[in-house]
């Protein structure tokens, strides 16, 4: 059941500070309302998983590995490769994050980067199919949230999009119905780059990625999802206050061109 | 076993969806309020074939105290889907699908409801789909809104919802099951229409930045028709309680 979170650790006086400083439109650590912190992307960090990356993002650090492994494919869709994608927000990345079950904010973020993904038709699933009905690649996203600085949604899609963007999987032959592996690898099958740009919004104003204190003093998150020609693919309102369409419609705007700009770094970061 | 198939066209040449409606047409919608004996407030929603019962307990003690929060009431939301309300039956354990949605319910709603005015509390909010047709986070909020109204929690606003969505090229309003399957784009909106405080807004599929505003716009348009069958539900009940000539309570009300 879904409850009430805990109001959060941080001082009165710094989430004053961080509304304070909102209502003259600036932000703590000086950056623009649109502007992102620095981003920094490795890709090919874990030889073991078929395709991985990790991504810095201020103070923020995810590692994503994915693992492509043969399995069945839905009913519904059996010509179609599966996407799978989880969340670990594991108990090294702040205080609060326990061990266990996934608990509600894990769920949703990934729902959130499966959303990206899956809607923007990042990966070409149906080129993951082995045999009909019966055997189909399984691509597993993993992502572990490594330090929490805020805006776990952006640099986990971020992560994931350029892990997957320098994903391999293997080669195979079908020999009497038999799935033989090859030795040689191929490229996953990307063919969008979903980004979605986080808002939060701090007293009267919405600022883009927001950092641990402004979440914390945010009344309520927005989430745009764009796709490589532009479309929106995929949105989330987070939180417990409300937002006006108007302000919905700006985002909207801003999350279009940021995305540009921010496509830019994960595709370089991806080559 | 299941027996559907993806429909040929989602529009029909003279511009009419599936079943029949224009794109800016709700499904009819049935409300009554005060439905359940033991709940101190409860509603039920049918909206094209979903049929949803909203029960809502408290303000009342919190259990485990832990969870107490000093200044404000703790809202809890439940979301969940009968196993049989769906074509295939589902597995009553809960979904990653009904944990996300209790929370974006949950948040939809915390905005509307004056939780200072109730510190050291809980209100429980469980919402049960018995039938699904698509757009149940929406009905689910219209009838939750009204069973916390009927629990006399005071409330800055209705909150009500629908969605928006874009199907055989059409921006629509209140997507059916078909529609969201099969559509381009869906775009579930709650908003507190008085205060023009939107409290819920997800989407998936693709909309381009015009059809996203319109898409918007509809559904919001949409709400405040629903707002208006919420505020009649909400009468009819509690006129039948001072009038008791009057047979207790449906508000009905369809396109």
């Amino acid at each position: 059941m879904s409850a009430t979170p805990k109001t959060s650790g941080m001082a009165k006086l710094e989430r004053d500070a961080v509304l304070e400083l909102a209502s003259k439109n600036r932000r703590l650590d000086g950056r623009a309302l649109t502007d992102y912190r620095k981003i920094k992307i490795e890709t090919g960090i874990i030889e073991k998983a078929n395709g991985s990356a990790q991504v810095t993002l201020g103070k923020t650090k995810v590692m994503v590995g994915v693992k492509v492994q043969m399995g069945s494919p839905f009913p519904d869709t059996p010509n179609e490769g599966v996407q799978t994608v989880n969340v670990e927000l594991t108990p090294l990345a702040y205080p609060t994050f326990e061990t266990g079950p996934p608990g509600e904010n894990a769920i949703e973020l990934a729902r959130i980067v499966d959303r990206n993904l899956r809607e923007s038709k990042a990966i070409d699933v149906t080129k993951l199919c082995i045999t009909p009905g019966n055997k189909v690649f399984v691509v597993f996203v993993d992502i572990n949230v490594l330090d929490h600085d805020g805006n776990l949604i952006d640099a986990s899609t971020y992560a994931a999009l350029a892990a997957l963007m320098t994903g391999k999987f293997p080669e195979y032959e079908l020999k009497d119905g038999e799935v033989i592996f090859k030795d040689s690898f191929q490229p996953l099958p990307i063919n969008n780059h979903p980004v979605p740009v986080t808002f939060a919004k701090v007293g009267k104003i919405l600022v883009a990625d927001p950092c641990l204190k402004e979440e914390e003093a945010m009344s309520a998150r927005l989430t745009v999802g764009i796709d490589k020609d532009d479309f929106v693919c995929a949105m989330q309102k987070g939180g417990i206050g409300e937002l006006d369409s108007n302000e919905i419609k700006a985002a909207v705007e801003t999350a279009i061109n940021k995305s540009r700009e921010l496509r830019g770094i994960i595709t370089e970061a991806s080559k | 076993m299941s027996k559907e198939k993806a429909p040929e066209r989602l529009i029909d040449d003279s511009g009419l969806r599936i079943d029949g409606r224009r794109p800016e047409d709700l499904r009819p919608i049935k409300l009554e309020v005060g439905v359940l004996e033991n709940a101190d407030g409860s509603a039920f929603i049918q909206q094209g074939k979903n049929k949803i019962l909203v029960g809502v307990f408290g303000p009342r003690e919190i259990h485990p105290k832990h969870m107490v929060l000093p200044d404000r009431a703790v809202i809890r939301c439940r979301y969940r889907m009968a196993p049989f309300s769906t074509e295939e039956r589902k597995n009553p354990a809960p979904s990653r699908r009904e944990i996300e949605i209790s929370k974006v319910i949950r948040e939809a709603l915390e905005p509307a409801v004056m939780s200072e005015y109730y510190p050291r509390t809980v209100i429980d909010i469980f919402i049960e789909a018995l039938q699904c047709d698509g757009g149940t986070r929406c009905a689910g909020i219209v009838a939750a809104s009204l069973a916390l109204a009927d629990a006399g929690i005071s409330m800055k606003e209705l909150v009500s919802a629908c969605s928006a969505g874009k199907v055989g090229g059409q921006v629509v309003v209140d997507l059916c099951d078909l529609e969201d399957k099969y559509g381009e784009a869906d775009l579930p909106v709650a908003l507190m229409p008085n205060l023009s405080a939107v409290t819920l807004i997800q989407m998936d599929g693709k909309l381009s930045r015009e059809e996203f505003e319109k898409a918007l716009d509809m559904a919001s348009e949409a709400c405040r028709q629903i707002r208006n069958f919420q505020a009649e539900a909400l009468r009819h009940k509690y006129q039948g309680m001072v009038d008791t000539e009057e047979p207790p309570a449906t508000g009905e009300a369809s396109k």
